[in-house]
């Protein structure tokens, strides 16, 4: 059999963006032995991509900003179908994570008076997004990654892929990886496992998100029995770049929008007026996302099949300094000055609402031992994310869930036994492509697969489009299982490789996906159906769940708890309306 | 459309022991950027083509290499920009791992030496001592910019061409270390290490770094050059080494 080292660890960390590093420094100042496994190089993760700002009721440019208000906005942009829990933890301890930040050396841009400043965001009823110019994510990331690597009891594995995890009469045990550099294998024991592994936009051709957000979190927690929900929620971001072609799918931030940007399409017209007359722009992206796809049907798209995005009404000075990074995008990739042109813009896929179903309070999924923390989690988002709101949602579970999963590995101080021979299965299948010079080359699976889901779930589905989709899913899954690298069969660096291995991931998700649309047959948030183009009552409290029932994916429709009186007066409360004062 | 004749794209293909260019023609597209090319010939016509990169929107810095000699991120170099023939290799300053990826593993140590950000016990805890205007963190956001492509050190010749890694942090982490010594909150007296082993004293200001900086941070001009003043101050100013000789320190 193949030889791999072995390395025992209490709790093991899967990614290092804002959840993974979160979490990690929580476990080891509750006193574990961490050891983070990421699968590019540290501080690359997709949360480095994170524009606009982190969203915190601190009220620092609308003093009448509450945690109640960010709760509220949070829970009717998810169409309710949130986990009530997980936003009201989400909303409460923002603020306090936001502040930590900044103490352990995150620099924001700041308010005359000198504090953190808050931009305004699509449908949060206040400024509320803490931020640095239009690279908050970096930020964010870097902050946490100083401090990650000064912290005792800390090992960052970088660019090692997990392939597999290991669970042993329902408790975590372990997981199966390789290192990219030299191809060599590595057995994880572990007495706790947390996934911070993001979402899995990569299963469409057009979208935002980095080459590694292919879902291997969300698709190794359903092997190892782990419970999904909300899979069918899967967020078009409105304004992606259309233009020139190879950048198509590349994220313009919200913030544009913040900052005064106007939509229009090709008439000049101002046409949020038609879809959401009260927040025009700043509407839930939802909304927005459908709004541009609806004006590019009815023929008044831009000649890229998008809309116009302006901000140049704005002073030139202005722009450059709150969106340096758009500026120099545009500039570079376009050709376009934003300062004195509109941008181009249309749909993309940006955020996986659905994820792992986690405990609100310690991301405990259900398999003992196994935790999960941000994009990979399914909950707090419900059918549509508020921008803004990911960023937070990392530090607050982050921190959350390292914890329990340092008090788990505390609790459980002796690692589940992992089985010799289920150690050589995962062997045998992660290693099979190298024995398949003429397997199937995983560069066009992929790409097939990304058409399936770019053409049959697009942003408004149907029922024989998704059937179909799933159909062809199921297809490229038997295929797959005889794919090889291509050609090559090196170990050292072989992107043919990894490329049969996310695939496996990919076809996960993309199937949950799919079997997840199929049963929600309503529109609501993210999910619009053309055959069934209103929200269905009887579904508002229902969430679909996903689960590995005797080898077959199942899912079934889970009714949700109620919300407390006191929360669902909170989410029916007026707020006072905020009108900004106009200074640059 | 138009069609445009196919890019040929040589290619680095090898290791640590050596290797060799081995051209690729690509068909053009539009708005193409080097790593597109690069990613075409992988998909297409050498699956086993080793590049990293993750964003493919300039903000991770992964896709760091040399195109035409020159540092460059792939992912921010429009092939319009080049003739039809384009040669991208490795970065030369960090040992090849495989094709086009080097083993950048070094910055890494680097950046474990440089403490910490860390603010007095006495603003710690103080709410108050956080107010700070923009004015106050502007001369810190600038190198909060960095992206760790690494391409500054791929270019600084004390690192490439004298290979004194060991006496010199390189850019980067001159970059790392002002952006701690401009926070208005950073407590601590960087200068002792700049003096030491980050050796600011090595770099003779050839502005190279800042050539290539895609964040266009001015490494040389703010970072480096105010890092060399503050430690000379300390070090070097005559009339304080009186005044510290007369104080007995």
């Amino acid at each position: 059999m193949e030889s791999y080292e072995t390395v025992d660890t209490a709790v093991l960390v899967l990614g290092a963006g804002g959840a993974g590093l979160r979490a990690a420094i929580a476990a080891a100042e509750s006193g574990a032995r961490v050891t983070v496994v990421c699968k590019s190089l540290l501080g690359k993760a997709h949360t480095v991509m994170a524009e606009g700002g982190m969203a915190a009721a601190l009220g620092n440019v609308a003093g009448q900003d509450s945690w109640e208000a960010h709760f509220a906005d949070t829970m009717k942009g998810g169409k309710l179908l949130n986990d009530w829990r997980m936003a009201e933890i989400h909303a409460r301890e923002a603020p306090e994570r936001v502040l930590e930040l900044e103490r352990w050396g995150a620099v924001f841009d700041r308010t005359h008076e000198g504090l953190i400043h808050q931009r305004p965001f699509g449908a949060h009823t206040y400024p509320r997004l803490a931020h640095i110019g239009d690279r908050t994510g970096l930020e964010l990331i870097r902050t946490l990654q100083d401090r990650l690597v000064h912290q005792a009891g800390i090992e960052v594995h970088m660019e090692v892929t997990v392939a597999s995890l290991f669970a042993q009469d329902g408790r975590i045990a372990g997981a199966l990886a390789y290192r990219r550099a030299d191809g060599g294998l590595v057995l994880y024991r572990a007495r706790a496992v947390l996934l911070a592994t993001g979402g899995a936009g990569r299963v469409y051709r057009v979208t935002s998100n980095s080459w590694e957000c292919t879902g291997d979190g969300t698709a190794l927690a359903y092997r190892a029995g782990a419970e999904l929900r909300d899979c069918e929620m899967v967020q078009f971001h409105p304004t992606g770049m259309v233009w020139p072609a190879g950048v198509r799918g590349i994220l313009v931030t919200e913030g544009v929008r913040g900052e005064g940007g106007l939509l229009r399409n090709k008439d000049g017209e101002r046409f949020m007026e038609r879809y959401d007359p009260d927040r025009m722009e700043l509407s839930s992206r939802d909304i927005v996302a459908r709004a541009i796809n609806s004006e590019v049907l009815a023929g008044r798209g831009s000649p890229h099949g998008g809309a116009y995005l302006d901000i140049s009404h704005r002073k030139p000075d202005y722009i450059k300094r709150k969106l340096p990074s758009m500026y120099e995008q545009f500039l570079k990739l376009a050709k376009v000055d934003i300062t004195k042109d509109p941008m181009e813009v249309a749909p993309t896929i940006h955020y996986y609402m659905g994820g792992v179903r986690v405990d609100p309070e310690t991301g405990a999924s259900s398999v003992a031992g196994l935790f999960a923390a941000g994009e990979v989690t399914g909950g707090l988002h419900g059918a549509n994310r508020l921008g803004g709101n990911s960023l937070t949602d990392l530090l607050v579970f982050g921190k959350r869930a390292g914890e329990a999963a340092a008090e788990y590995s505390r609790e459980h101080s002796r690692p589940a036994r992992i089985s010799k021979a289920e150690v050589g299965e995962a062997v045998e299948s992660l290693v099979g492509p190298l024995g398949r010079p003429h397997g199937e080359n995983p560069y066009r699976l992929q790409a097939e697969l990304q058409d399936v889901c770019s053409r049959h779930a697009p942003i408004i589905r149907s029922e024989s489009g998704l059937l179909e989709g799933l159909q062809q899913v199921l297809e490229l899954r038997e295929r797959a299982r005889s794919a090889g690298t291509g050609g090559p069969t090196g170990r050292a660096f072989n992107p043919g490789w990894h490329t049969a291995q996310d695939l496996g991931q990919m076809l996960v998700n993309a199937e949950a996906l799919f079997r997840s649309a199929l049963k929600r047959k309503e529109s609501r948030g993210a999910h619009a159906r053309s055959d069934y183009p209103n929200p269905d009552p009887a579904l508002a409290n229902v969430n679909f769940v996903v689960r590995e029932v005797e080898g077959a994916m199942s899912v079934r429709a889970l009714v949700r708890e109620q919300l407390p009186d006191a929360l669902l007066a909170v989410i029916n409360r007026s707020f006072e309306k905020y009108t900004p004062e106009e200074k640059e | 459309m138009a069609s445009v004749s196919p890019l040929q794209l040589s290619v680095f293909r090898g290791d640590a022991e050596g290797g060799e260019m081995v051209t690729y023609s690509v068909p053009v597209r539009e708005g193409m950027v080097v790593l597109d090319a690069v990613l075409w010939a992988q998909a297409n016509l050498a699956p086993d083509l080793a590049v990293r990169w993750n964003c493919k929107a300039a903000k991770c810095g992964s896709c760091a290499a040399e195109v035409n000699g020159f540092p460059r991120l792939l992912c921010k170099s429009p092939v319009a920009d080049y003739g039809e023939e384009i040669s991208v290799r490795p970065m030369a300053a960090f040992p090849v791992v495989r094709d086009l990826v080097t083993d950048v593993s070094w910055n890494y140590e680097v950046n474990q030496r440089i403490a910490p950000f860390t603010p007095s016990e006495a603003d710690r805890d103080d709410p108050r001592a956080w107010r700070m205007q923009q004015v106050d963190v502007e001369r810190a956001i600038e190198f909060r910019k960095c992206i760790e492509c690494f391409l500054c050190q791929d270019v600084c010749h004390v690192l490439r061409n004298h290979g004194r890694k060991d006496a010199y942090f390189g850019p980067r982490f001159m970059v790392r270390m002002a952006s701690l010594e401009m926070h208005p909150k950073d407590s601590l007296d960087r200068r002792p290490q700049l003096k030491g082993e980050a050796g600011v004293g090595y770099c003779n200001i050839t502005k190279c770094c800042q050539e290539v900086c895609p964040e266009h941070i001015h490494i040389t001009d703010n970072a480096i050059i105010p890092l060399k003043e503050r430690m000379a101050d300390e070090y070097f100013d005559p009339v304080r080494s009186l005044l510290r000789r007369l104080g007995g320190r």
